[in-house]
């Protein structure tokens, strides 16, 4: 078997067990954990180069042949996804050591955040729906762990409402296995999209497709689903925030993805349906919520509820467009929405509180800060030429070809809602004077405090603007991956075929 | 027998989503107790209850020689009964956190992370 796919999880969880086991002494297990996050990277990028020169990669665990055994299998989404987890991880683990106080390291928080890293990862990876269930667990324990570590009042009031429904998600995910796997007699996913083809009974698969819907809905906080995310989002530490802002919903979505290209048949008009009526309303209502929120992350939490929508739109309309436009988004996304909330720990930590009427003043204390606020901002709302435009030009497009017109006037009035809650942000904390004592100025930071919360939103900054100004790379990429999930047959192949061992 | 089992389970996934509806988290958990124990019920009848032989293989030959039953959705339910057991666990401390520290185990009371705005409360 090809252990480099294995890596994505086995190298997370081993430096997670050696920095829980160091927590006690913080400045190792910092290192450890920073250094392990370079080594994701790095198997990230080697796989993501693997991917685009061979096409779909796949390994089974144990050498048990497919379907019998677990398969891990890597495509082009897969590989773009693990490459920017890698990033995000990377991102936030750098911004993490000067966010995270000793308490919450000494409690294990490196341990725990590695161990959130393998189960996105090993989510990516997996070409087994059991197996995905699995990760999927790895996932939600430890961000329960991230969630809670440190027990503030606040803490425990958002974890109740976070656990209790995603818990209902595990179960719906669960039940909806155990009857594919009645059904058809395979969790191996390439094998199901054979399978599953094939069957007869219309009714079961609509049954099956809506559960795991709903299942994934949760995860990926859909409307009317996504109850969970603006009642806990906003309680743990900012850096915990970024990487489930950045990660965590859109596992969900990769889920939708994967299960509704590679999984159902593709005629299977009731999800598509349903997809499409509820990636609407999230986009609408997840920025209407954010329209009357006066707290930075709070904003900021409703708009990825707002941008799950434009993710899903793609999945829901169904052209090659469609899903390459969601693949970009998707990159785009993660890597705004994280740096978005890596600006607004800084921007707390100069001004002392995320509620914007009582802080302001800050372009004054940082323009940098400004700048980096200002670049993100404006590529969430989809202004040109930044990355977020290309991203809403390919769905908005692709909704145009289908002559889904209303689709296209609910994307464009989202981003012009959007761009409301950004000027909102901006001008109340950046541009208003401070009501009250002056922001505490950047420069006034330790210098390695100050290098270890503004390094990664530069870097991630400056990846925005160059997917907005070269942005043709990653379309074709995206267009590749797109043709990917649309026609199986060289995944199926990678996985199924006797000399895939 | 599969009959049987199947509304075995419908009642307990009744029973559960009705306690979990309740906003006291102590129904909610034992809501959650029957719906765990339902989905591991449905993988169990999705691997057809059939009285055959255990799924072993005699010394010297390559498969078995009578119909064996499918060990596979036991190995998945062994895994959905540990992983449900280690986070009902984690609930239940979480819960039992919860009333340490906020003093209620009634979730509509718990408005910390999301205070009353005023116009909500006209």
């Amino acid at each position: 078997m090809d252990w480099l796919l294995a890596l994505p999880f086995l190298l997370p969880i081993a430096v997670g067990l050696l920095a829980f086991s160091a927590r006690r002494q913080p400045q190792l297990a910092r290192v450890i954990s920073l250094l392990g996050c370079v080594g994701l990277l790095l198997v990230a990028l080697a796989i993501f180069v693997q991917v685009v020169t061979l096409g779909p990669v796949a390994t089974q665990m144990g050498n048990w042949p497919a379907p019998f055994g677990i398969t891990l299998v890597v495509d082009r989404l897969s590989a773009i996804m693990l490459l920017l987890a890698a990033l995000v991880g990377t991102s936030v683990a750098v911004f993490a050591q000067a966010d995270i106080d000793l308490h919450r390291e000494t409690l294990g928080f490196q341990g725990f955040y590695q161990l959130l890293l393998a189960g996105v990862c090993g989510s990516f990876v997996t070409g087994d729906l059991f197996n995905l269930y699995v990760w999927f667990e790895v996932m939600l324990i430890a961000s329960f762990a991230l969630l809670v570590l440190g027990g503030e009042r606040e803490q425990l009031d958002g974890a109740i409402k976070y656990v209790a429904l995603n818990l209902v998600s595990t179960l719906l995910m669960l039940m909806a296995i155990g009857m594919i796997y009645g059904l058809t007699g395979t969790l191996n996913m390439a094998a199901l999209h054979q399978a599953l083809g094939q069957v007869e009974q219309r009714a079961a698969l609509q049954l099956l497709a809506v559960l795991l819907i709903a299942a994934f809905g949760i995860k990926a906080a859909l409307f009317p689903l996504y109850f969970w995310l603006p009642a806990s989002y906003h309680v743990p530490p900012v850096a915990v925030t970024a990487v489930f802002a950045g990660l965590l919903t859109k596992v969900g979505v990769y889920a939708l993805i994967r299960t509704f290209t590679l999984i159902f048949p593709a005629d299977l008009s009731v999800a598509r349906e349903l997809l499409l009526g509820a990636a609407l309303l999230t986009m609408l209502s997840g920025v209407l919520g954010a329209a009357s929120q006066y707290e930075f992350r709070r904003i900021l939490a409703f708009h990825i509820i707002s941008q799950i929508g434009f993710l899903v739109l793609g999945l829901a309309l169904y052209s090659p467009l469609a899903l390459a436009g969601s693949i970009f988004y998707m990159a785009h996304n993660i890597i705004a929405k994280t740096n978005l909330l890596l600006i607004s720990g800084t921007a707390r930590r100069m001004a002392g509180s995320f509620e914007l009427r009582k802080i302001g003043g800050l372009y004054r204390a940082s323009p940098l800060l400004a700048a980096v606020f200002f670049i993100a901002a404006f590529s969430l709302a989809g202004f040109p030429p930044l990355s977020g435009f290309w991203a809403k030009l390919l769905l908005v497009t692709a909704s145009l070809d289908q002559a889904a017109y209303w689709v296209a006037a609910v994307a464009l009035v989202t981003g012009a809602l959007t761009l409301f809650s950004m000027s909102k942000i901006w001008s109340e904390a950046f541009w208003k004077a401070s009501p009250q004592e002056p922001s505490q100025k950047l420069t006034c930071l330790p210098a390695i405090e100050r290098v270890q919360r503004m390094a990664p939103a530069v870097v991630l900054v400056l990846i925005t603007l160059l997917l907005g100004l070269f942005p043709q790379p990653l379309i074709e990429f995206s267009e590749a991956a797109a043709a990917e999930l649309l026609d199986p047959t060289a995944y199926v192949a990678a996985v199924l075929a006797p000399g895939a061992q | 027998m599969e009959s049987a089992l199947v509304i075995v389970i419908g009642v307990m996934t009744a029973t559960g989503v009705y306690l979990m509806l309740a906003s006291n988290l102590l129904s909610y958990l034992f809501g959650l107790i029957l719906l765990s124990n339902a989905a591991n019920l449905v993988i169990f009848v999705a691997g057809r209850l059939t009285r055959m032989a255990p799924p072993l293989i005699p010394k010297g030959l390559q498969a078995p020689p009578e119909p064996v039953a499918n060990a596979l959705p036991q190995a998945m339910i062994l895994t959905a009964i540990v992983i449900g057991f280690g986070l009902l666990a984690f609930t239940l401390a979480l819960v039992v956190g919860c009333y340490r520290e906020l003093g209620t185990i009634d979730a509509d009371h718990m408005r910390l992370a999301e205070p009353i705005t005023p116009d909500e409360a006209h």
